[in-house]
């Protein structure tokens, strides 16, 4: 099972250490983190795709919660949510038409050139995991040379009902 | 009116506010300003010969009293040496301060002269931990430590603390109140979640109340009595649980789990609820997991989310306070008394009683009994790790809560001695017993110096089989009696306690085990009683490792 926990933690040094030694000290794996400031200076989210069995998933948001520096932790994968991830991938132009090809690729595909040389292209996306993945496996006929990807990144969207925190559903 | 001082002052100005009785400590380069305002202060300080010891001493002062203990090395190797003592008291949730020197604020990254990244080295064995880099947050941050310490799931928290931090001045406030956005612990328990496990534990026919630790934390052992009166169910405890139900009390089990009573064992093993109490389900105490507690529903009342369903899953989880959860049961529980049950139980515990050879030989658990007896098992006892201290559970018949100080979770050999001077510190009134062995003693032996220096008489009963008996005995057990480097040639310990100003004694007589811990007690002053036992005698019963909890060698089948 895969789950995306949106976490908000308090902005200091020190605090992405304490997340991600705890997901090694416990075992726990994590497929992607992605960090930024908020709208409150003080306050970072991270977003945390995380992999295992139902019980694991409880242990990681319960270890999470216990952390000082972790004021709320929302499970996304219990609520109405939109995700993004940002990439970078660097293809190789072999044949002269390969260049037009990618260009028509990455435009059907809303993603843009970012880089123009003359042995490679780079093109840049933004969207679903899935959407991402199905540019990938476009692009890889043309040899691919390099993949950047921010991790994913995710907003609770607008719903009458506000999911609950860990830390609401405990009380 | 407040005037400026500099972060030294402040620390040990703050410390004060906490009403801190006690401070265990070493001093080195990167602490010399703390320890100048040590000086200047009436701060009870006691110098101990290795940090490690202070770090124990902290959390035994803690453990006796409940007070938090307070510790603090200079940086790099005083630092590490704390280690050990941080990662012991995280372990059992005890609650102590560790303050340590750091290298000068510009100079950290550099790997300048004794500096170790402490807040990195002790992030998995802290509760929390804190760097101060701004002499501006340092009263706050003591605030919030002793706070963060003592409340909800109690724990280590380290601060560490660069020289120029500790000589930068500002003007000091003492912060009336914490407020950390990310840290609430619950109190109370769910009402409705009360509600189902009342109704549960009147349903239920065969209930087991399984104590751990945190009934002592919560400081719930009067509330634990009256509950299990109120619903007739025995009482087991964890090693950390000893203490939190008297021990004579007819409806007490002892102790479960490895080298639990065979009675304990099998009445987990065959109850139809479980109620789990401020206990975690330690390995140590489950035996083979998925036989655990077979035919039983579970509650489980802890104040951690996260020890919740982490290695058995329960059907009535209460997050909240031992003590709190535990007054709510009290108004509305209510359960048939039904003899059929506990007549079965005090049938087991008449006929398969712990026992050991009674023979002229002199055995450890005689030694044991006759502290117990002698003391009328109103002391506090400290452990070392190993067989003494499972003779030590099964035979020291704990009455009262914070009278056995022993570590549980990391299982520390050297804790006891240290932890024993912290106990006598905090409660100078009540005899401390230090039941050791030959291997644990000689990990913090040079404390004998701390203890007779500052007249802490605790009295050391080394346990002296001239092995290191616990995992001889797994040896003989499982490895074919290979004792690969478990056999100890000893020091002469009767003339290390002499050399050190403490009284030495030899007992080697099974008549003579009596009048020798008399003579200590009558002794003001450090007494070290090397009692030479039976070599290879083993602790029974036994569940080896892995196996069913009614699966014992040594006891009913």
């Amino acid at each position: 099972m895969r789950q995306t926990i949106s976490v908000l933690v308090e902005n200091h040094p020190g605090v992405l250490a304490r997340i991600s030694g705890l997901f090694s000290a416990r075992g726990f794996n994590i497929d992607s983190l992605a960090v930024g400031e908020t709208e409150d200076p003080s306050v970072s989210r991270m977003t945390i795709v995380a992999e295992g069995d139902e019980r694991t998933l409880e242990q990681i948001k319960k270890q999470l919660n216990k952390l000082i520096d972790v004021i709320t932790i929302t499970d996304l994968t219990k609520t109405k949510f939109i995700d993004r991830e940002l990439i970078l991938i660097k293809v190789g132009v072999r044949a002269q038409n390969d260049r037009t090809k990618i260009i028509e690729i990455a435009e059907t595909m809303k993603a843009n050139v970012a880089d123009l040389g003359l042995h490679t292209i780079t093109i840049e996306a933004v969207g679903e995991t899935s959407h991402i993945d199905d540019l990938i496996e476009l692009l890889r006929q043309f040899g691919i040379k390099e993949i950047v990807r921010t991790g994913k990144i995710a907003m609770e969207t607008e719903s009458k009902e506000k999911p609950k925190t860990i830390k609401e559903e405990e009380e | 009116m407040t005037t400026k001082m500099n972060g030294a002052r402040i620390l040990v100005e703050s410390l004060k506010k906490e009403n801190v009785g006690a401070i265990f400590g070493y001093p080195g380069g990167q602490a010399l300003p703390l320890f100048d305002a040590l000086y200047h202060s009436d701060l009870k300080f006691y110098l101990v010969r290795h940090e490690q010891a202070a770090a124990h001493a902290a959390d035994g002062y803690t453990r006796a009293t409940g007070e938090t203990g307070v510790c603090i090395a200079t940086s790099g190797p005083g630092a590490t040496n704390l280690v050990t003592g941080i990662a012991t008291a995280y372990m059992d949730s005890i609650p102590i301060v560790a303050i340590t020197g750091q290298v000068k604020t510009f100079m950290i990254g550099n790997d300048a002269f004794q500096e170790a990244d402490m807040i990195g080295i002790t992030r998995p064995i802290t509760k929390h931990n804190y760097l101060v880099k701004d002499v501006k947050d340092l009263a706050r941050t003591v605030k919030e430590a002793f706070h963060i310490a003592s409340t909800g799931r109690p724990g280590p928290v380290l601060i560490d603390l660069p020289s120029d931090v500790q000589l930068a001045e500002t003007e000091f406030h003492y912060p009336e109140k914490v407020n950390i956005r990310g840290y609430k612990p619950t109190y109370c328990g769910h009402p409705g979640q009360i509600k189902r496990a009342v109704k549960m534990v009147s349903e239920s026919k065969r209930p087991v109340i399984y104590a751990g630790g945190g009934v002592i934390l919560s400081g719930a052992a009067k509330e634990l009595k009256e509950f299990a009166e109120k619903i007739n169910s025995p009482v087991t405890m964890t090693l950390l649980g000893l203490g939190s139900f008297p021990g004579n009390h007819e409806l007490s089990l002892g102790m479960l789990g490895m080298h639990g009573t065979g009675y304990a064992n099998h009445a987990v093993q065959n109850c139809d609820l479980l109620i789990a109490i401020g206990a975690r389900f330690d390995d140590r105490v489950t035996g083979k997991i998925d036989e655990f507690a077979p035919h039983a529903k579970v509650i489980h009342i802890d104040i951690d989310p996260s020890a919740i369903s982490k290695s058995v899953a329960v059907d009535i989880p209460i997050v909240g306070d031992v003590k709190c959860v535990l007054g709510e049961f009290l108004k509305i529980v209510h359960r048939p008394h039904d003899k059929e049950w506990t007549e079965k139980i005090l049938e087991w515990k008449q006929k398969h009683p712990l026992n050991y050879k009674m023979d002229d030989n002199l055995r450890p658990q005689y030694v044991i009994q006759q502290i117990c007896e002698a003391t009328k098992g109103e002391a506090i006892i400290a452990t070392d790790v190993g067989q003494h201290q499972m003779w030590t559970a099964q035979w020291y018949n704990f009455m009262r809560p914070r009278e056995l100080l022993s570590s549980g979770g990391l299982g520390t050999m050297g804790y006891g001695f240290p932890a024993g001077i912290g106990a006598k510190v905090g409660k100078p009134g009540t005899e401390v017993f230090v039941i050791s062995g030959d291997g644990s003693i000689q990990m913090n032996i040079q404390e004998l110096a701390t203890a007779v220096v500052n007249k802490i008489d605790v009295k050391i009963a080394i346990l002296n089989n001239s092995y290191l008996g616990m995992v001889r005995q797994w040896q003989e057990l499982f490895y074919g009696k290979r004792y690969s480097h478990t056999k100890l040639e000893n020091p002469d310990f009767v003339k290390i306690a002499e050399a050190y100003g403490a009284v030495g004694m030899r007992i080697s007589k099974k008549e003579e085990v009596r009048p020798a811990i008399e003579k200590a007690m009558r002794t003001k002053n450090t007494v070290v009683m090397d009692f030479i036992v039976e070599p290879e005698e083993n602790v029974y019963p036994m569940v080896p490792a892995g196996k069913r909890l009614d699966d014992m060698i040594g006891s009913m089948a």
